[in-house]
C-alpha cells in the first residue's frame, strides 16, 4: 500500500501525520484480518523456512550447552582475570533488548499514546523471548548449574540462606519479577483475543485449545470493568519494576570497586541503553513481519516514525552516558580510572571500542532525517547496526574493565572461543524461533484494542467514518 | 403473572456501542437489575449503565502488595539478623539499606499476582460453562457484535413483557438463551 498523506488533525494544520490506523477498517475487519493469520490452515512458506532455520541455531545452543554440561565452564574463554564475559554481555544484552516491551505496553498506556495499541502485544512477546534467553546465561554459568535452586531462600539441610547483601542476589529476584509480571500481563492481555480465536477457530482441536486459555471469558461489561482496572494497575506496577530491573543489573558492576564499573552513572545509563537496545530489537523485528504479512494498515509509518524518534532519543542519553563517563573518569583524578578509559581508546580492544561508538552515537543521528526515517529499509540497517552497537557496549564495559586492572602482573587478554559465539547465535535461535511459534499461533496484535482503536479514529473524526457492518 | 418457560434469560443483539450503551440505560430506567452486556471491546459507561460502578480489585490489589512488601523484608531480617547472623568487621546485622531492591521486588510481584488472581476471581473466570454461549449468534460478541441480557433472576422478568420491552429498542434481533 503506497504511503499517503493524511493529515490528523486538520484544524492545526502544517505538520502532516500518517494516522495510527488506515481509514476505512471496521470492527469486523480488525477481527478478520488479525485473526486470519494465526487460524490460515496453510503455514506460509517463508514460516516454514524461517522457523527451520532458527530451530537449527536452537540445536546448536542444546549442543553447545550440553556440551558444557559435561565438561566445565573451561570450554570458554573466560578465566582470570576476566572471569565474565560472553556470559554476562549476553545476559545484559538480551534483558536490555526485553525492556522495549514493558516500555512500549506499560509506560506508554500510561501516557495515553495511541500508537502503541498495533506493536504492544508484539513488543510484550519479545520481552518474554528475550528475558527467557537473558535468563539462560545465569543459569549456565554457574560452576554447577544443576544446584541452581540454591540461588532461592528456602528451608534447607544446610541451613543456608542466600547473602540478601549481594546485588547478584537482587538481580536473582529483579529478573523472576520481571520474567513472572511481563507474561502476566502478556498473558492478561491476550484473554480476549483467545475469546475471539475460540469462536472463530474451525479446527476443532484448537477450538478446544484457545477455548481453556480463553478460560470462558464473555465480554460481560462487568468483567471488562475490572479487566481495565487489572490491566492499568499491572501498568503501573510494571513501570517502576522496568526502571528498577536494569538498575539491579547495572548494580552488579557499580557496586564493585574495579575501574571502569565503579560508577554512579550507571543505573539511569543502563536504563536508557536498555531501551535504546529494546526499540532498536522492535524495529528489527517489525519492519519485516510488516512486510511479509502485509500489515502496514495497522503498523503504519506513523508507529515507525515514532520508534525512530525514540531510537534517536534514548540513542542521545546512551552518548551522554558515554560522555560522562570519559569525563568523569579524567575528573575523578584516579590514575586507575584514567587509564581504564585510555586503555578503551587505545589499548588491545580499541577497535571494539570504536566500533561501538560508531554504532551507537555516529549512525544513529542520521534518524534526525525525516528522510531516513521514512525509508523502511535504511530505518532497519539503522535498527540493526544498533543492536550489534549495544552488544559491543556490554562487551566493552565487562571485558576491557577486567582485563587490566589495578595489578599489571595480573593482567590478561581475553578471547572468546568457538562455544561462546555457539552459545551467543543459539540464543538468538531460540528467541527467533519462539517469535515464529508464537506469530504462528497467537494473534501478533491486540485485536480487541484495534477495535477500540476503530472506535476512537471514527468518533474524534481522525479516521473515516466507515459502516460498522460487514 | 405469565408462566416463565425454562430458560435463563433474554438475549438482544445491537450493531454499535451507542446502541448498547442507550439499550443498557433504558433497561436501568425500566427497573431491569440482573443484567448484562457484552461488547468485544471495553466501552465505556457501559458497566455503570447496567448498575455496576466500583471494583475492590485496587484494595485487593493493595493488600497484596502491602504482603509482599513486609514479607519480602521480614524474610531478610530473619534471614540475616535471626537465622545466620553474620558479624563483618562489625556493620550492623539489620542493614536495611541493602534489603531494599528485594523488598521492593516482592511488593510489586505480590502485588502483580493479586492483581492477576483477584481479576479472575471477582470475574468468575475460569468459567467452562455458561448458558449465553447457547444463542449461536453470541459468538459474534467477540467481532463486532453487542449484546444485552436479562436474566429471568430478575424479580421484574416477565417473558412476554421483557421481550417486549428488548424489541422496543430496536435490536438486530431477540434470542431466549437456553440453560
Amino acid at each position: 500500500m503506497p504511503e499517503r498523506d493524511y493529515n490528523p488533525h486538520p484544524s492545526e494544520g502544517g505538520l502532516v501525520k500518517p494516522p495510527v490506523l488506515e481509514p476505512g477498517h471496521t470492527f469486523a475487519s480488525v477481527s478478520d484480518k488479525i485473526s486470519a493469520i494465526v487460524l490460515a490452515r496453510r503455514t506460509p512458506k517463508g514460516w516454514i523456512f524461517g522457523f527451520a532455520v532458527s530451530f537449527l541455531l536452537t540445536m546448536v545452543l542444546l549442543y553447545a550447552v550440553t556440551y558444557l554440561f559435561l565438561t566445565g565452564i573451561g570450554i570458554w574463554g573466560n578465566n582470570v582475570p576476566v572471569a565474565w564475559a560472553f556470559d554476562i554481555i549476553n545476559f545484559v544484552w538480551w534483558i536490555g533488548i526485553g525492556h522495549a516491551g514493558t516500555l512500549i505496553s506499560a509506560i506508554l498506556l500510561l501516557m495515553r499514546q495511541q500508537w502503541r495499541t498495533s506493536i504492544n502485544r508484539f513488543a510484550e512477546a519479545m520481552t518474554l523471548f528475550a528475558v527467557a534467553c537473558a535468563a539462560l546465561f545465569p543459569l549456565i554459568h554457574l560452576g554447577r548449574p544443576w544446584v541452581f535452586h540454591w540461588l532461592f531462600p528456602y528451608p534447607n539441610v544446610m541451613a543456608l540462606m542466600p547473602q540478601f547483601r549481594s546485588p547478584l542476589m537482587w538481580d536473582v529476584f529483579a529478573v523472576s519479577t520481571y520474567a513472572t509480571v511481563s507474561l502476566l500481563f502478556w498473558f492478561i492481555g491476550l484473554i480476549p483475543d483467545l475469546a475471539t480465536l475460540r469462536d472463530r477457530a474451525k479446527n476443532l482441536v484448537f477450538k478446544k485449545l484457545y477455548g481453556i486459555l480463553a478460560m470462558g471469558w464473555r465480554g460481560s461489561a462487568r468483567h471488562w470493568h475490572r479487566y481495565e482496572m487489572a490491566y492499568l494497575l499491572l501498568a503501573g506496577l510494571a513501570t517502576p519494576l522496568v526502571v528498577s530491573v536494569h538498575t539491579v543489573v547495572s548494580f552488579d558492576f557499580a557496586v564493585g570497586l574495579l575501574p571502569g564499573w565503579h560508577a554512579t552513572i550507571f543505573p539511569p545509563y543502563f536504563v536508557a541503553g536498555a531501551i535504546f537496545a529494546g526499540f532498536a530489537m522492535v524495529l528489527t523485528l517489525t519492519i519485516p513481519i510488516r512486510k511479509f504479512y502485509g500489515l502496514e494498515d495497522f503498523i503504519t509509518m506513523r508507529h515507525l516514525d515514532n520508534m525512530a524518534k525514540v531510537l534517536l532519543a534514548t540513542g542521545l542519553l546512551v552518548a551522554y552516558g558515554y560522555m560522562m563517563e570519559t569525563f568523569l573518569a579524567w575528573y575523578s583524578g584516579n590514575p586507575f580510572e584514567e587509564y581504564t578509559i585510555a586503555n578503551r581508546m587505545r589499548g588491545p580492544y580499541a577497535p571494539a571500542y570504536w566500533a561501538l561508538i560508531l554504532c551507537n552515537v555516529l549512525v544513529p543521528q542520521a534518524l534526525w532525517s525525516q528522510r531516513v526515517r521514512k525509508n523502511v529499509l535504511v530505518l532497519w540497517v539503522v535498527a540493526m547496526v544498533v543492536n550489534v552497537g549495544m552488544w559491543l557496549e556490554r562487551f566493552i564495559i565487562i571485558v576491557t574493565s577486567l582485563h587490566r586492572d589495578f595489578l599489571p602482573s595480573s593482567w590478561e587478554m581475553y578471547y572468546p572461543t568457538i562455544w561462546d559465539f555457539a552459545t551467543l547465535f543459539g540464543t538468538i535461535g531460540l528467541f527467533v524461533a519462539l517469535l515464529f511459534l508464537f506469530i504462528r499461533f497467537l494473534p501478533l496484535i491486540s485485536i480487541f484494542e484495534m477495535r477500540a482503536l476503530v472506535r476512537e479514529t471514527q468518533e474524534t473524526g481522525r479516521g473515516e467514518v466507515s459502516k460498522r457492518d460487514s | 403473572m405469565t408462566l416463565n418457560p425454562p430458560i435463563f434469560g433474554l438475549l438482544a443483539e445491537f450493531h454499535s456501542p451507542e446502541e448498547l450503551l442507550l439499550a443498557a440505560r433504558r433497561a436501568y430506567q425500566q427497573g431491569y437489575r440482573e443484567m448484562d452486556a457484552y461488547s468485544p471491546f471495553p466501552v465505556e459507561g457501559l458497566a455503570e449503565a447496567i448498575g455496576h460502578h466500583r471494583t475492590r480489585l485496587p484494595l485487593i490489589v493493595l493488600i497484596g502488595g502491602l504482603i509482599g512488601c513486609v514479607s519480602g523484608f521480614l524474610l531478610q531480617y530473619w534471614a540475616s539478623v535471626i537465622h545466620y547472623p553474620l558479624n563483618v568487621g562489625g556493620r550492623p546485622l539489620n542493614s536495611w539499606p541493602a534489603f531494599v531492591p528485594i523488598t521492593f521486588e516482592t511488593t510489586v510481584l505480590f502485588a502483580a499476582i493479586s492483581a492477576v488472581l483477584g481479576m479472575l476471581a471477582l470475574n468468575r473466570l475460569p468459567m467452562p460453562y455458561h448458558p449465553v454461549f447457547n444463542v449461536e449468534r453470541f459468538a459474534l460478541a467477540s467481532r463486532n457484535r453487542f449484546f444485552l441480557a436479562i436474566e429471568t433472576r430478575d424479580p421484574k422478568f416477565d417473558y412476554a413483557r421483557t421481550r417486549q420491552f428488548l424489541e422496543s429498542l430496536t435490536p438486530h434481533g431477540v434470542f431466549d438463551i437456553d440453560r
